[in-house]
């Protein structure tokens, strides 16, 4: 099996559980946020679940050599905590909080066929953009 | 005002981890959604291609559920599409720079234990909870 198609089953797997979980849902996701409201718990189970499955994959990952279709395993390599992380994460977590998409989800709901979702991402696309370029000047 | 429902939460999370895992484990690369788009743009060829792929994959999953299950989940956006745009540009711009969204930090990077995607996990979290609270309670 060919990297792509292998990514294509996987994306798709992914994109299923937001749809299933719920988090492909801004207003589930804002519910969750709004801490000092209605309280939804359920996005936190949502991580707990991820994680549960993510956390035992990621050491199993460390005792093998390579990967089943690669050569490497491409690991991200910066340690330290600095201002960029922390700026951009601050950044994300602002537009996170005004609508409720992140970027996962923002590509799942395109499937709802909805006007929203499609706006958001290629506004997103944009915000990619717009780093990118100024970062290469 | 959203129902809490912690098995259906518990069951696509569950999902979500063992995509990541897969990615990790078949592929190796990390399942973060802000850095395989943003590789979209600065790769070309099956690095490129991979990238395409998976991001084609998250829109038909939701496809698969609705047919599956007869019924396309529900979703409610209630924003104006000037806050979806600025919030776009901002999602857009911040997990580049910070190098990650809820899916690179909050679920591959926490679930390698990094202090750096503790860091940034933490930072979006109480942004966007004070985003909302502002939202709701101070203007709303």
């Amino acid at each position: 099996m060919s990297r792509s198609v292998s990514a294509l089953l996987i994306g798709l797997l992914f994109g299923a559980g937001l749809a299933v979980s719920g988090m492909m849902n801004p207003a589930k996701v804002l519910g969750f946020l709004d801490i000092a409201g209605d309280w939804d718990p359920t996005l936190a189970f949502v991580m707990g679940g991820a994680l549960i499955i993510a956390l035992p994959a990621t050491l199993l990952a460390r005792r093998r050599k390579h990967p089943v279709l690669a050569e490497t395993f491409d690991m991200p390599t910066k340690r330290s905590i600095d201002t960029p992380l922390i700026v951009g994460s601050a950044l994300f977590g602002l537009g996170w909080g005004l609508v409720g998409f992140c970027p996962g989800p923002a590509f799942a709901a395109l499937a709802t066929n909805l006007w929203q979702p499609g706006l958001f991402v290629v506004a997103m696309l944009g915000g990619m953009l717009i780093f990118h370029v100024l970062r290469r000047n | 005002m959203t129902e809490f429902t912690p098995l259906s939460g518990l069951a696509g999370g569950i999902m979500i981890g063992a995509a990541a895992a897969l990615l990790l484990l078949v592929n190796g690369r990390i399942a973060g959604i802000s850095g395989i788009t943003g590789g979209v743009f600065s790769n070309i060829g099956e690095e490129r291609t991979w990238r395409l792929a998976f991001l084609i994959g998250l829109v038909l999953g939701p496809l698969a559920i609705a047919a599956l299950t007869g019924t396309m989940p529900e979703i409610t956006v209630s924003a104006s599409w000037p806050l979806l745009v600025v919030a776009g540009l901002l999602v857009g711009y911040g997990t580049r720079m910070g190098s990650g969204c809820t899916s690179g930090h909050g679920v591959c990077g926490l679930a390698r234990l990094s202090p750096r995607s503790l860091a940034a996990t933490a930072t979006f979290m109480v942004v966007a909870a004070a985003t909302v609270f502002v939202m709701r309670h101070v203007i709303g």
